[in-house]
């Protein structure tokens, strides 16, 4: 792990939100800080707890390992180790990882100078992930109302989820999460073959550079977003799609609880035409 | 400019979701029941102040005084009595002022009966009424795997209408534009009885009066091909079969996973519900295609030409009207002997 040459350059001192210069140093390219060890710590006590799970559990089976929430019974209490209480404590864990590899993230932009776009754009993640194992289980009143922790049991769980409310494609929120993640996917292609075409001319040619790129897309569809700009729109749209299908899970249970097909009778009764 | 964006941005986002919310349930005291192992998803999550309409929707009414049961039976005392004639003349009474109150408490006796001769075979509401007698007897003796014992009255479909307002006929499909778009297979209606999906309006005469298989659930990965005598099952078998499920799930004011853990649809990863359900939707086969189109020949040619030439069907609504057990589950039949 040499370190580039410009490297030590950025390596400056300060910053910190908490711990001083403590733990204000690198283990070989990564930085660690206060932030950095409690984010090894929930993730190594947070997997442990899993393996514990799994190891107490029916199965070594990786697709089939899973730690399930309490049962609805248990509201928003703690439930016994092996009936839930694992869940509830790795997920303590899994957001003071999160969170605390978020606020490393901070850390890092303040000693380089740099705005909080990174971590601004991670806290929506997280946002995502709380709004389904906190936020939501809070407004139904149990914890049990989170997804479980395995590979093939949260499928199950997005799929009865989906059938509570009889077909969620009628979810006005999931709609607009999918038309971001699509356009999303759509934008990240655009722009990636883009670059990749500028920069792998014919052989003997020069790599090409923004003026191209703009010419290109006017060429195509008469506008280019331009080199800045297609940034500004990706994180747009990622933030968005990740926003969206927070929400769409949120309003699931605490503001409906009918079928999403239903919701839209508001449309069918508009005067026009009902 | 800036500013005024930046004053706008807030506004316009604040709006968006006030508009968004403002066709939503308010999020304050859910009540949710787990129906199968936690963290599988398998529960219902239900609004108290909807269902404390629907309750108030759905009480029984006062059971008739009681009358003695011994003394002279009707079939001796009043003509052309065919059905309940091994009642007391008392309880006999009883139940036609019962039945007067469940199904014509209104137009009153004279909705089945000639004022002038009781013992008429007229009006033909009458022969309908005798027949319906017969057919609730049938549901509470051969059906009992589905009605239990708390069985079916009167009030179970008309609920204080001569007609009961949950029935269904196979219509020729609405009004449509002709050319390409002549044909919509029923399709994007927003029909009520496919709780407004854009499913197919109609998944009553393929599965509830003819007997048209429910399962498509494909039993190998790639089900293109098929065996001897296997029919294809095509994206509008499982339009009509996903209308049935949602029909069902509107008619009992349940979910999905009240009957199916949705990682499967095979019938191994239901809930004990879903034989019950089964049961119940071969008994409107039953009740439709054996008792009521049989009824067809009483009606007067012009009350059936004006409904389509068809009688009136059931479906899971004609009884459930939105409640898992109809009535919840207050039985009606243990106050009236002659209909079981």
């Amino acid at each position: 792990m040499a370190m580039l040459s410009f490297e030590r350059r950025y390596r400056v001192r300060g910053g910190t939100l908490i711990g001083g210069d403590l733990f204000d140093f690198w283990v070989g390219p990564f930085y660690v800080g206060f932030f950095g060890v409690l984010t090894v710590f929930f993730a190594a006590l947070g997997t442990l707890l899993i393996v514990y799970g799994a190891a107490l559990g029916p199965t070594w089976n990786l697709w089939q390992i899973s730690i399930a929430p309490p049962d609805l019974s248990y509201g928003l209490n703690m439930a016994p180790l092996m009936e839930g209480g694992l869940w509830q404590i790795i997920t303590m864990c899994a957001i003071g990882a999160f969170v605390s590899f978020a606020l490393r993230q901070v850390e890092i932009c303040r000693k380089l100078g740099m705005g909080y776009h990174v971590p601004a754009a991670f806290g929506v993640a997280i946002f995502a992930y709380v709004t389904l194992v906190v936020i939501r289980p809070v407004l139904l009143g149990a914890w049990g109302h989170g997804f479980p922790y395995g590979i093939l049991s949260h499928l199950d769980w997005v799929s009865n989820v989906g059938y509570q409310f009889l077909h969620f494609h009628y979810n006005p929120a999931h709609m607009i999460a999918i038309s971001f993640f699509f356009t999303n996917a759509l934008a990240l292609a655009l722009h990636g073959s883009l670059i990749l075409s500028a920069t792998n001319p014919a052989p003997g040619e020069p790599v090409k550079n923004a003026e191209h790129e703009n010419t290109f897309f006017r060429d195509v569809v008469g506008y280019s977003i331009g080199a800045l700009g297609i940034h500004r729109l990706g994180l747009f749209l990622a933030l968005n799609a990740a926003f969206w299908s927070a929400v769409c899970m949120l309003i699931s249970g605490p503001f409906w609880t009918r079928g999403w097909p239903e919701w839209w009778n508001w449309w069918l009764q508009i005067p026009i035409w009902a | 400019m800036k500013s005024l964006r930046n004053k706008l941005m807030p506004l316009i986002a604040a709006g968006a979701a006030v508009a968004l919310l403002s066709g939503c349930e308010v999020p304050i005291g859910m009540e949710a029941e787990q129906i199968g192992y936690r963290g599988t998803g398998m529960e219902e999550v239900n609004n108290p102040r909807l269902q404390a309409k629907l309750l108030e929707a759905n009480q029984i009414p006062e059971p008739q005084p009681p009358a003695s049961q011994s003394g002279p039976k009707a079939g001796d005392v009043y003509e052309n009595v065919k059905v309940l004639g091994d009642l007391s003349v008392a309880e006999f009474n009883r139940l036609m002022n019962a039945i007067t109150e469940w199904v014509a408490p209104v137009e009153g006796c004279h909705y089945c009966h000639d004022g002038d001769n009781w013992a008429a075979e007229a009006p033909y509401t009458k022969m309908v009424s005798r027949e319906m007698l017969k057919l609730t007897r049938h549901i509470n003796s051969q059906w009992t795997s589905h009605v239990a014992q708390t069985g079916v009255t009167c009030y179970t479909c008309h609920r204080g209408n001569p007609i009961p307002e949950n029935t269904w006929r196979t219509h020729g499909e609405p009004p449509q534009a002709g050319g390409f778009a002549a044909n919509r297979y029923g399709m994007n209606l927003g029909s009520a009885s496919v709780m407004y999906a854009s499913l197919p309006y109609d998944p009553f005469t393929p599965f509830l009066k003819g007997d048209k298989d429910i399962p498509i659930v494909p039993l190998e990965a790639l089900p293109q091909r098929l065996g001897e005598g296997e029919q294809r099952v095509s994206f509008m078998d499982t339009y009509q079969t996903y209308g049935l499920m949602m029909h069902i799930s509107g008619a009992l004011g349940v979910n999905c996973t009240y009957c199916h853990n949705s990682r499967s649809f095979l019938t191994e990863e239901t809930t004990p519900k879903h034989s019950l359900a089964l049961i119940g939707i071969r008994m409107a086969r039953d009740i439709n295609t054996s008792q009521l189109e049989p009824m067809a020949g009483l009606y007067p040619e012009e009350v059936l030409a004006a409904h389509g030439g068809e009688v009136a069907k059931v479906n899971c609504l004609s009884c459930h009207q939105g409640v898992f057990k109809p009535l919840y589950g207050q039985s009606m039949l243990k106050d009236y002997k002659g209909l079981n």
